[in-house]
């Protein structure tokens, strides 16, 4: 196999918030079809990060290519970029005042202009997938946090997107629910999708990931595959922060 | 009844001894000094009158004026959430020269009185408008028409079409600022996620507005925008000083013609009273059913 064109390429990206220095020249490359997990302390600028990738924040320097399209604040392409990213929230952010099967559907309908039946077909294909079919016509407020998260892994799945962004999708669940959640995203996985995944779930990670990123006060600190991430990480603070995660 | 006079402590029973001594001066006030004449039988005449030539019943002054206070605010209250709306929306604009129109329109009539503003705005701007659509002779054309009843049925006595319409316009203006700062809070109270999930699905900001934030921004904001439009029609009074013929205005003129000041004006209070607190009641009810869904 050739190498493929990578899918996100970051090169030397820094963000500020006012003088706040919260992204600091960030090197990144994520092939097709990679499952790149993202952990590190909180505040260390990983949901900034992957926020960038589908413009949701903008980037101060440095340049940001995904999926052959170069973001940027003002980039006219940036909702077609969108279409190919699709972002999982730790809140969910489900729309309440539609059912499950309409927020799969407006994207589809209203985005790319596709028409009602075949939305439909395909929001059903998709509840499918994350098994919760039975809960189409039912309000988001309806569903436990697990099924309104795993509606929203469906409703990002319905745009047809090439590369999936998970911002701690497990983070605002309760316990039980936490495995439910991610074993959609396993089988996600095994379909060849793009990930990039912010968690703190270790065993996801272990199962699951090509790439580990640690990140710490706004700097990647280290890059490297699970084997050696989990076993032999190369930077001390990494280790110690693992020690703290995987004590329990 | 009975548990009710129960409840009653002493200080309930001085409390309403006081009241009935301050109403029992006024009225002593009125009758010993004034040498007032009441005349209430003639006000039902006032409503609906007896046409003895044509031997017909007609709308009189105050039923003439009451229906065309809730002409006026029904149309302004359509126009000031049209308005608002697009007022609230601007007050949230990513572009800042729109924020700031937004902004200084509102402070503008937050911070001047309605009269004011409401002479500004008609002479200003609503006259202007009549005078440019030309609208006086085209209702005097309406007015002279044979078949003009849905005409008439809508919009009253098409000769003074232009000054209703005036009234409309300058209420919408001045009513629209309030309506907008409800959209705007409206608006304001949709999580940023709510934003940013309909964004990174591809929606552009007007998509994101309209199937995300509005429908579930507009539903939050129905309780109050009901209590705007009771604050609206007690507002319609202030058209009086535009000469506008709603309720207000008339009762000037019956109290002019007539000089049954206090029984007019107390039967003109007796129906913006019943209008805005019937209104009240309907909407608390139909917000305890919308709440119960």
């Amino acid at each position: 196999m050739t190498n493929p064109a990578p899918m996100i390429e970051v090169t030397q990206l820094d963000k500020f918030y006012g003088t706040f220095h919260a992204l600091k020249n960030i090197n990144l490359h994520v092939d097709q079809g990679e499952k790149v997990v993202i952990c590190g302390p909180s505040g260390s600028g990983k949901s900034t990060l992957i926020r960038c990738f589908n413009g949701l924040e903008w980037h101060n320097s440095g340049r940001l290519v995904i999926d052959g399209i170069e973001v940027y604040e003002g980039a006219k392409d940036i909702r077609e970029l969108r279409q190919e990213v699709g972002m999982v929230f730790q809140q969910f952010n489900l729309f309440p005042h539609l059912t499950v099967l309409e927020n799969l559907m407006i994207g589809p309908m209203k985005v790319r202009k596709i028409s009602k039946a075949q939305a439909e077909e395909t929001a059903r294909k998709y509840l499918d997938r994350v098994h919760i079919p039975e809960q189409a016509d039912k309000y988001p407020a309806q569903l436990s946090g697990g099924q309104q998260q795993r509606v929203a892994i469906a409703r990002s799945l319905c745009m047809e997107t090439r590369i999936m962004l998970f911002d701690e999708p497990t983070s605002a669940l309760d316990p039980e629910m936490i495995n439910e959640v991610l074993d959609v995203m396993v089988e996600l996985a095994g379909t060849g999708m793009t990930m990039v995944v912010v968690t703190h779930e270790m065993g996801f990670a272990r199962k699951v990931a090509d790439t580990m990123v640690f990140m710490e006060a706004g700097q990647i600190v280290e890059i490297s595959p699970p084997e050696q991430f989990f076993t032999n990480p190369s930077s001390e603070r990494c280790r110690l922060f693992l020690d703290q995660i995987l004590e329990h | 009844m009975q548990d009710f006079l129960k409840k009653l402590k002493w200080p309930d029973y001085v409390i309403v001894a006081v009241l009935i001594a301050f109403f029992g001066y006024i009225w002593f006030a009125i009758e010993g000094t004034l040498n007032y004449k009441w005349r209430w039988e003639l006000i039902p005449g006032y409503i609906i009158g007896w046409h003895s030539g044509r031997e017909e019943y007609f709308a009189n002054l105050l039923l003439q004026g009451l229906v065309a206070t809730v002409r006026i605010s029904i149309y302004s209250g359509i126009l000031a959430l049209l308005l608002g709306t697009i007022l609230g929306v601007a007050r949230c604009s990513a572009n800042l020269t729109i924020r700031m129109l937004a902004r200084t329109y509102l402070e503008f009539l937050r911070n001047v009185p309605p009269v004011v503003v409401v002479f500004i705005f008609f002479f200003f701007l609503s006259q202007q408008l009549i005078d440019a659509l030309n609208l006086e002779r085209w209702a005097r054309g309406i007015a002279r028409q044979e078949d003009n009843q849905i005409w008439t049925f809508f919009f009253g006595e098409m000769r003074r079409f232009p000054s209703l319409i005036s009234g409309v316009i300058v209420l919408a203006l001045f009513e629209s600022a309030f309506v907008g700062e409800i959209v705007r809070a409206g608006i304001q109270s949709i999580p940023k996620g709510q934003r940013e999930a309909a964004r990174s699905i591809g929606m552009s900001r007007l998509q994101e507005l309209r199937y995300v934030v509005l429908p579930q921004a507009m539903k939050k904001v129905v309780p109050p925008l009901a209590n705007q439009f009771i604050s609206l029609i007690k507002d319609s009074s202030i058209l009086s000083l535009i000469s506008v013929q709603e309720l207000t205005y008339k009762t000037v003129e019956l109290v002019a013609s007539s000089r049954m000041i206090f029984e007019a004006w107390i039967t003109t209070a007796a129906f913006y009273f019943v209008v805005c607190f019937g209104l009240s009641r309907i909407f608390a009810r139909l917000e305890k059913r919308s709440d119960k869904r």
